[in-house]
């Protein structure tokens, strides 16, 4: 189903969902890339309790949701749990993401949050996301092409 | 005398002390389980660089099926975020605030993180919020992963006198 399929109420309750998430990343200090920083360099582990606290609540609606509840009332889809498959991109991806953390103290959510909150110099970071998602998907493309090309002159 | 022990050791290890940071955790978890219950997706932050890119570029990772479905509701959920945040702002009133942090910082960690989040599947709202609250393995190894290395490189900035 196409976004605007879905019915009036899909876009109300995924912006009222951001708001909320935006609303908590920004209370939690997460938008502000120091308060960060001074996690990862032992100064205040806060943070701590921001990912504990929202594991926290995902994990126990998860689990409710796909024991007891049947389908999401607004799409008919059925409750799942975020379970990816595991290769060793999820490490290395992994491993370049955690130097882009340590070096600026931005992710994506909290750079969006960021934003909001008027911190007009993240853009430059919003930025370095667009790029950084855009070399990935243009490498692994042109990687895709050519081992299949590799593959068609093997036949 | 016990109790002041215990405030002394929070109050060094929690400057800020710990209650923003707990209900900001529980209004962000709070924010993708409303979501969810509704509609039954898992809403990261990260997969929106890619299904946004699918607006302006042909390459065909950011053309799949499944962002060109999702790139409509995930700029409303990130409009969202940004609201919200300039809500706190507006309500709580801690007014504009910005970054010390140096803007080739800002760009060069942020490019890192644009490839690293999409190579490895998800961010810290994908795996670190919801793969974890999903007990996936998957997801915690990359959690432990990206905050090793977070941990080592932000120390190894401060150690070469680069601050905030």
């Amino acid at each position: 189903m196409n976004t605007e399929e879905r019915g009036p109420w899909f876009l109300s309750v995924i912006y009222v969902g951001g708001l909320i998430f935006g609303f908590g990343l920004a209370i939690s200090g997460m938008a502000r890339p120091e308060v960060v920083l001074d996690f990862l360099q032992f100064e205040d582990f806060g943070l701590l309790f921001v990912m504990g606290g929202a594991a926290l609540v995902t994990g126990i609606t998860f689990a409710v949701a796909t024991r007891s509840l049947k389908r999401a009332p607004l799409t008919g889809d059925a409750y799942r749990r975020r379970l990816k498959g595991f290769d060793r991109n999820v490490i290395i991806g992994g491993t370049i993401f955690g130097g882009g953390w340590g070096v600026s103290g931005i992710c994506p959510g909290a750079a969006y949050a960021s934003v909001g909150i008027g911190n007009y110099p993240i853009l430059w970071a919003i930025a370095g996301m667009f790029l950084g998602a855009y070399a990935q998907g243009y490498w692994r493309t042109a990687r895709t092409s050519t081992s299949a090309d590799a593959a068609a002159t093997d036949n | 005398m016990d109790s002041l022990v215990q405030l002394v050791a929070l109050s060094e290890f929690f400057p800020r002390g710990i209650l923003p940071y707990l209900l900001g955790g529980l209004l962000v978890g709070g924010g993708v389980a409303f979501i969810y219950l509704a509609t039954g997706i898992i809403a990261g932050a990260s997969t929106f660089l890619e299904s946004t890119l699918s607006y302006v570029s042909d390459v065909p990772r950011f053309n799949r099926f499944k962002y060109i479905q999702s790139r409509g509701w995930r700029l409303v959920f990130t409009a969202g975020i940004v609201s919200g945040a300039a809500l706190y702002g507006l309500v709580l009133g801690p007014g504009t605030w910005t970054t010390e942090v140096q803007w080739w910082r800002l760009l060069g960690g942020g490019f890192l993180v644009g490839v690293g989040t999409r190579l490895g599947k998800g961010c810290t709202s994908g795996h670190g919020v919801c793969g974890t609250g999903s007990l996936s393995r998957t997801s915690l190894v990359n959690v432990v992963t990206f905050l090793a290395v977070a941990i080592g490189t932000a120390q190894f900035v401060q150690a070469l006198g680069v601050t905030p």
